[in-house]
C-alpha cells in the first residue's frame, strides 16, 4: 500500500503533493478576489448612496443564502458565456473559454466576498469615530485619510474575521473539483478511482486539508500578533 | 430571459424541496443531540472524554463536508468486512450517508456552538444553585440548558442556514434534491442564469423562513428576560 503514496512515476505522492499546491493557490487567489469585493461592498454598504447600498445588500443576501453549489454550477456553465457576451460589445467576436482556475477563483471569490464584505464593514465601524474626526481636523484628504488612518486600524480589526473567512473559503474550493481543477479533492478522487483504495487517499487529502488549516491557523495568530504590535488595549 | 424555461423548470425544482428538507431535518434533528452530547464532553475536566470531542470538532471543521462526504460514501465502502456486515444495508444508501455526514457535521459546529452558550453563563448562577442542593444533572436540566439555548440561538439559526445550503452537496452521490435537478436542467437546456435564479430562489425563501422562526422563538424566549 505504501508505495501508491511515494514519489515518481509509480506513486501518487507528486500528484497530491502538487494538488495541494493547487489548493493553496486557488484559495489565496479567491480570497484575495474576496477581499477586493469585500472592500467594494463595505464601502457601498456604509456609502449614503441608496442605490448602492440595496446592491450591496442584495449581493449579500443571495450569496449567503444561496448554496455554493449552487453559485459554482451559474459561473461554470454561464461563465464563459457571460465573458463573450462582454466581449462581443468590445467587437471581439471569437469563443472565449475560461479556465477552471479562473472560474474557481471567481466563484469561490465571489462567496468569500459576500462574507468578507460584513467582516470589513464591522471592521471599518469598530475604527473610533475620533480618528475620522482627527484626521479630516488635520486637514487630511478622503483617500489619504482611507489610506493612511483608517485602513492600516481597518486591517488590524479585520484580521480575525478575515481567518474564519479563510478557513471557509479553502473548503469552499473543494466543491471546485466539479468544474475539473485538480486540487485535493480531485485528485485524491482520481487516485482513489484508479487504484481502487478510496478509503486511503480520502484519509490522506483529509490530512492534507487538515495540515492546510493548521498552518494557516498559526500564520494567522502571528500575523495579529504583528498587527497588534504597539496597540494597547482600552483600559489597559 | 427565457421565462417560459424558468415557468417549466420552476415545477420540476420544487419536487427537489421535500428531498432537502428531509435531510434538512434528520439531520439537524440527530445533530443537535451528538452536539449536546459532544459538548458536554468537550467541556468537561476529564481528559478520555474532552480529548475525543476536541479531536472530532478539530478534524470535522479542518476538512471539507465534500471530503467527509466521499470519505464516508466511497471510502468506508472499500472494506470488505463492512460490506459483509449489517453496516453495509446502511453505507450503501446515498441517503443515509447523505444524512450521516450532515448530522457528524453539524453536530461538530452545533458543539462549538453550545459550548460558548456554556461558557457564557454566569459563575454564581451555578455556584448558588449548588448551594441550593441542586444535583448535577438538575443543574444541567434547570439552569445550564435554558441558559444556554437563549444565549445560543442566533449562533444556532445560521448554522440552521448552513445546514440547508450544505444539503446541496448530496446532489453529488446522486440524489435529486434542489441542487441535483437544477443541476440537470442546467446541463440539458444551458440556461444557467434563468434555473440559478429559480432554484436559488427557492433556497432564500427556505433559509428566510428559518430565519422568521428563529426569531420568533427567540423573542419566546427572551420573553421576561430583563437587559
Amino acid at each position: 500500500m505504501m508505495e501508491l503514496i511515494t514519489f515518481g512515476d509509480t506513486g501518487w505522492g507528486d500528484e497530491l503533493l502538487l494538488s495541494m499546491v493547487m489548493t493553496i493557490l486557488v484559495s489565496t487567489s479567491s480570497l484575495a478576489f474576496g477581499l477586493l469585493i469585500g472592500t467594494i461592498f463595505a464601502s457601498f454598504k456604509l456609502s449614503n448612496s441608496y442605490v448602492l447600498k440595496t446592491i450591496a445588500e442584495f449581493y449579500t443576501t443571495i450569496v449567503r443564502g444561496v448554496p455554493e453549489l449552487l453559485v459554482i454550477y451559474l459561473l461554470f456553465f454561464g461563465g464563459s458565456g457571460a465573458v463573450m457576451y462582454v466581449a462581443k460589445i468590445f467587437g471581439h467576436m471569437g469563443y472565449i473559454e475560461l479556465s477552471p482556475f479562473t472560474i474557481g477563483t471567481i466563484a469561490v471569490g465571489a462567496i468569500s466576498g459576500a462574507y468578507s464584505t460584513e467582516v470589513i464593514r464591522g471592521a471599518i465601524l469598530a475604527v473610533p469615530k475620533g480618528q475620522f474626526e482627527a484626521a479630516r481636523t488635520l486637514g487630511m484628504k478622503k483617500y489619504a485619510m482611507s489610506f493612511n488612518v483608517i485602513f492600516p486600524q481597518v486591517a488590524r480589526l479585520a484580521l480575525p474575521g478575515i481567518g474564519n473567512v479563510w478557513q471557509v473559503t479553502l473548503k469552499d474550493t473543494a466543491l471546485i473539483s466539479v468544474t475539473g481543477l485538480v486540487e485535493i479533492m480531485r485528485q485524491s478522487k482520481i487516485a482513489a478511482g484508479s487504484t481502487h483504495e478510496p478509503f486511503l487517499f480520502y484519509s490522506i487529502a483529509i490530512i492534507l486539508y487538515l495540515f492546510i488549516t493548521s498552518i494557516s491557523y498559526q500564520f494567522f495568530n502571528r500575523a495579529e500578533n504583528k498587527f497588534s504590535k504597539g496597540f494597547v488595549r482600552e483600559g489597559n | 430571459m427565457r421565462f417560459e424555461l424558468m415557468y417549466e423548470s420552476f415545477f420540476k425544482i420544487i419536487q427537489g424541496i421535500p428531498l432537502t428538507l428531509e435531510v434538512v431535518f434528520l439531520s439537524t434533528v440527530c445533530g443537535l443531540f451528538l452536539a449536546v452530547g459532544v459538548a458536554l464532553m468537550r467541556v468537561s475536566e476529564n481528559k478520555f472524554l474532552s480529548n475525543p470531542a476536541y479531536y472530532f470538532i478539530y478534524v470535522i471543521r479542518g476538512t471539507p463536508l465534500l471530503l467527509q462526504l466521499f470519505f464516508i460514501y466511497y471510502g468506508l465502502a472499500q472494506f470488505i468486512f463492512i460490506r459483509e456486515s449489517f453496516l453495509w444495508f446502511f453505507l450503501e444508501d446515498p441517503l443515509f450517508c447523505g444524512v450521516l455526514t450532515l448530522t457528524l457535521s453539524t453536530a461538530a459546529y452545533s458543539a462549538e456552538i453550545i459550548r460558548g452558550g456554556m461558557q457564557s453563563i454566569a459563575p454564581g448562577l451555578i455556584e448558588a444553585a449548588s448551594s441550593m442542593g441542586m444535583s448535577k444533572m438538575q443543574r444541567l436540566r434547570k439552569i445550564i440548558l435554558p441558559i444556554t439555548i437563549r444565549q445560543a440561538l442566533p449562533a444556532y439559526g445560521n448554522e440552521l442556514i448552513l445546514m440547508v445550503k450544505a444539503t446541496s452537496l448530496i446532489s453529488i452521490v446522486t440524489l435529486m434534491e434542489i441542487t441535483g435537478i437544477a443541476r440537470t436542467i442546467i446541463s440539458k437546456t444551458y440556461a444557467p442564469v434563468e434555473i440559478f435564479i429559480v432554484a436559488g430562489s427557492i433556497y432564500l425563501l427556505i433559509n428566510f423562513l428559518i430565519t422568521r422562526l428563529i426569531k420568533f422563538a427567540e423573542n419566546k424566549l427572551n420573553h421576561g428576560t430583563i437587559y
